[in-house]
């Protein structure tokens, strides 16, 4: 008796979280849109959000218009994009290598793609951000190859392997950047500001070369998601699930490289969103990681917009980073959580 | 001087058996060895650079039987840059040495938990704020880690500071300063900005006897009391509970090797910059050579002292194009030999 | 008189009460073993008298002091415990491993006296793992692990010894290798108090036994005089009969036949 009823009961009680979950990610979107209407309406000079929200449908040749349109509308949109990408590569990196800490730049991403940008500069001449682009997302796609080689040789493939993978080969290339930027100022004149992650001069086209690869990408990891489920169990139970383990790891490799390597290339290293992101959508979803990683898509563009917002009121007329204040809003929340006895699990 | 029937190593003993100590003949021999090593890469550098000074000159010139330029040269100008890299190296080694034992984590350094990016923090400051002098630097960096550490510490705190919270909190920390860092490096002059990225990549150019005195001062205090307190460190590796049991004060060592820690971490950052990867690797590298299963303090210090001066000869001469600052080099060689690492464990199928 | 006992000990893990006003007296001399199911806080009540785990409320007593009162030194001269998965560090040697027993015994200026090597190389041969004293840890079987813990444990000399299952991942000869190493242990005059899973194995050579079921005291005293059917159904919930051991005459527990039980479950049940 008790065994029959057991089944529909719990069955009942999923349907009921999950209706929760789809509840909290459309709020998520709903945030998502009053964050985009808000980053351009901020700025320099700002535009109501009833006159922001008109012109953007009706470029009506205004001067608040051509701010919109050509400033602030394609800093959002890029912005949403490498949001998501972050996002969903954190929450990648972090099912794939079983380890909260773990972060899109530990798969050498970030360092392949700022080598990539300082052989541009030193050997190439290219000082343009849309210059940039093919070196960064070049170097993002090398180092990531060569640490997943390192990583995953042998019958030692463990998680934490991988970790110390990355962590050797980006101390290695870091050392050679900075031999570079030592002996020649004038590459480190760009690299500071490359480097710190910003939106202020973004290019449109730049965006528009990695956009197919960022929505590869996407559609990558989203499909993953059940398989890292099985992951999370452990390597030999993944297995036992029927998770194609090794399969499962060179996919999710190869998302976090699309992902992470295009929103690098486009916008230089930001860092703490790959990190903080999921771990604070765990705290809403719990451990399911198809959960997991829509939240991080919708909520780290949120927190991208809105650092990138602060970044241009508190400092007017000047700029402060999106990278730098990401962090500062990021970091604060995240040790708070930290403080919490649940971040820690996965 | 016996063996000891079941422990591995040997025993001294005064005739009266009142006093005795053990030691571990391999270690011991390793650690003459990389002492003697370092030495001899630091005598060398001290008699080579632009203007050559024959070895025994040099040797003389340390004993103070020499006068004139050559006394000049080698113990004014070169001898507080190669007893910067021996002592910094050797506190850096006996840092991670002391961290990674206590979190029993080869990846627990004194870099990853923000201390080092708090004292880059001070230093920052104090050279694109306040632009103060070399020794004023010095003292942000120390006052930055410190700082660093205490916050870390009260942030984690929450009935008792647990490792994991501490490393997480440490991470957030360390988050906002890199961030803020970057920020003080955007904002500066290129001029600036070069000056302030080299103290960021750790060098040992222009040392003076003002810097090496109160290093010399913190490392003649810290490394006896971190020595002092390595055979408690030893027996907390055999877990919390065993080492309570067997009659460790274990809150209260650990306390004070955290402390003893985070303060060498501390002086050797400000008077070296965030040199990369020597607290990380001197411990390990270590470990392998001496293969003893103790913490190995004593070969850790002389493996950080034997990377940094060996590294800071390479720095200085290996590149056609002029000397790179000094953490370059620990980057290249000890990257280098976790790589290394890695393949060598993979062909052995571990 | 006791010199070890608890008076209303009350602990938990963060939120999660584990026992309340729980006391507890170790008769001297004594061989206790404490018996209960899966998570019914015996090993928990074993570190609380080890000081290795404060109570919210309560006290342990050692030699009629408050153990909280002792230097960590002091307790380990008169009380050791080994726990229930202790943790070797890497590469290291048998000898190694069991003269950090020593530990409350030295001082920086006192390493290895000769008293040491005695006490560790009789420690090695009581448990006969002398022959490995060179070997690796990481390479010893799970028994030969075993008893050099043991011998880690007696090299610190002290008058009471607490064990957490000792016999834990060892196999039936092994098991009872160990235990017949405590029995002698405790007839050479040591107050010894250990954790075990087996119940007929606790029987056969506990002096006293202490039979624990969610956090309270069930029973406790002479296994012959205590252990019944009823106390063991009352304990673990299952059904058994006790016949007296035909080797030694201690009471030994049958679970009644699962056909039985099944109807008996039923008819609890109702």
């Amino acid at each position: 008796m008790a065994v029959t009823a057991d089944p529909p009961v719990r069955t009942r009680d999923r349907g009921g979280r999950d209706s929760l979950r789809l509840t909290g990610l459309l709020l998520a979107l709903v945030l998502l849109g009053v964050v985009v209407v808000a980053s351009l309406a901020f700025g320099a000079k700002f535009i109501p959000f009833g006159e922001s929200w008109r012109l953007w449908w009706d470029n009506d040749g205004s001067s608040n218009a051509a701010i919109i349109h050509d400033l602030r509308l394609p800093r959002t949109m890029v912005g949403l994009m490498v949001g998501a990408a972050l996002g969903l590569s954190g929450a990648l990196m972090q099912a794939l290598t079983l380890n909260p800490l773990a972060e899109p730049g530990l798969l050498g991403v970030n360092l392949g793609a700022a080598t990539g940008v300082v052989l541009a500069i030193a050997f190439f001449g290219i000082t343009t951000i849309s210059g940039y682009v093919w070196f960064a997302f070049a170097g993002a796609a090398l180092t990531s190859v060569v640490v997943f080689l390192l990583g995953n040789t042998g019958r030692s493939a463990t998680p934490d392997r991988q970790i110390l993978a990355g962590i050797a080969i980006t101390t290695v290339m870091g050392s050679g950047i900075y031999a570079i930027l030592v002996l020649r100022p004038e590459v480190f004149n760009k690299y500071r500001f490359w480097e710190v992650g910003s939106l202020g001069d973004v290019s449109v086209s730049a965006g528009w070369r990695v956009a197919p690869f960022v929505a590869i990408g996407i559609g990558l990891a989203l499909a993953l998601g059940p398989a890292l489920n099985a992951l999370a169990m452990g390597e030999e139970t993944g297995r036992a699930l029927g998770a194609h383990v090794m399969r499962t790891r060179l996919l999710g490799m190869l998302a976090v490289t699309l992902l992470c390597g295009g929103a690098t290339a486009v916008v230089g290293p930001i860092y703490f969103v790959g990190l903080a992101v999921p771990h604070m959508t765990r705290m809403f979803t719990g451990p399911d990681q198809r959960w997991i990683l829509l939240y991080s898509m919708v909520l780290a563009p949120v927190l991208l917009l809105l650092a990138d917002i602060i970044g241009r009121v508190i400092t007017a007329p000047s700029e402060l980073q999106v990278g730098i204040v990401t962090a500062f809003v990021g970091a604060p929340v995240f040790i708070v959580l930290a403080r919490r006895r649940r971040l820690a699990q996965l | 001087m016996s063996r000891a029937q079941v422990l591995s190593g040997a025993v001294v003993r005064n005739p009266t058996g009142s006093v005795s100590a053990r030691i571990d003949l391999r270690a011991a021999a390793v650690t003459l060895v990389l002492v003697l090593l370092a030495l001899a890469i630091a005598l060398h550098s001290l008699a080579s650079g632009d203007f050559e000074i024959p070895l025994p000159d040099v040797v003389r010139t340390l004993l103070g039987q020499e006068t004139g330029g050559a006394k000049f040269i080698v113990l004014d100008l070169r001898l507080p840059r190669t007893l910067t890299a021996l002592l910094v190296g050797a506190a850096l080694g006996v840092s991670g040495a002391i961290f990674q034992s206590l979190t029993r984590n080869p990846l627990g350094s004194p870099d990853f938990i923000g201390l080092t990016i708090g004292a880059s923090t001070g230093a920052l400051l104090v050279i694109l704020v306040l632009n103060g002098s070399t020794n004023q630097i010095a003292l942000g960096a120390l006052l930055g880690c410190a700082a660093t550490a205490v916050a870390i510490y009260l942030l984690a705190y929450r009935r008792g500071a647990q490792s994991f919270r501490l490393i997480l909190v440490g991470i957030g920390i360390g988050a906002m300063l890199d961030a803020f860092n970057s920020f003080l490096i955007t904002r500066a002059r290129l001029d600036e900005a070069v000056g302030a990225q080299v103290w960021l990549i750790g060098t040992l150019n222009g040392r003076s006897w003002d810097q090496v005195r109160p290093l010399l001062l913190a490392v003649i205090v810290l490394l006896p009391l971190a020595f002092w307190q390595s055979r408690h460190l030893n027996m907390l590796s055999l877990g919390d509970e065993t080492a309570t049991a067997l009659g460790v004060p274990v809150e209260r060592t650990r306390g004070l090797l955290f402390a003893c820690a985070v303060a060498l971490a501390a002086v050797a950052t400000s008077a070296a910059g965030p040199i990369a990867f020597v607290a990380l690797a001197a411990p390990q590298l270590a470990i392998r050579v001496t293969r003893s299963a103790g913490s190995g303090l004593a070969s850790s210090a002389a493996m950080g002292a034997l990377l940094l001066v060996a590294s800071d000869w390479v720095a200085q001469r290996a590149l056609p194009s002029g000397p790179v600052p000094v953490g370059i080099a620990t980057g290249l060689l000890g990257g280098a030999y976790l790589c290394w690492l890695l393949v060598h464990e993979w062909r052995k199928g571990r | 008189m006791s010199r070890l006992r608890a008076e209303g000990l009350t602990l938990s893990y963060d939120q999660r009460v584990v026992t309340e006003n729980l006391g507890v007296t170790v008769p001297d001399g004594s061989f206790t073993v404490i018996v209960g199911p899966n998570a019914c806080g015996k090993s928990t009540l074993l570190k609380a008298l080890a000081r290795l785990l404060g109570p919210k409320a309560g006290q342990v007593y050692l030699d009629e002091k408050a153990i909280g009162s002792y230097s960590s030194k002091q307790v380990a001269h008169r009380l050791g415990m080994l726990p229930q998965t202790p943790i070797a560090p890497n590469g290291i040697t048998v000898g190694d491993l069991v003269a950090r027993g020593r530990y409350a015994h030295q001082s920086l200026l006192r390493q290895w006296s000769k008293e040491d090597e005695a006490v560790v190389v009789e420690a090695m041969e009581q448990t006969s793992v002398h022959e490995l004293a060179k070997r690796y840890v990481g390479e010893l079987s799970g028994g030969q692990r075993q008893r050099v813990w043991l011998a880690m444990a007696l090299a610190q000399q002290t008058p009471i010894l607490l064990l957490d299952e000792p016999t834990t991942y060892l196999d039936i000869t092994h098991q009872v290798e160990v235990l017949d190493l405590c029995a002698d242990l405790h007839e050479q005059g040591r107050t010894l108090v250990a954790v075990l899973h087996d119940l007929n194995l606790a029987t056969r050579y506990a002096t006293h036994l202490i039979a624990m079921r969610e956090g309270r005291i069930v029973a406790e005293g002479d296994p012959g005089r205590i252990v019944t059917a009823e106390m063991v159904e009352q304990t673990f919930g299952l059904k058994c009969r006790v016949i007296p051991d035909p080797e030694t005459g201690t009471p030994l527990i049958i679970p009644v036949d699962r056909a039985a039980r099944r109807s008996g479950v039923g008819a609890t049940l109702g």
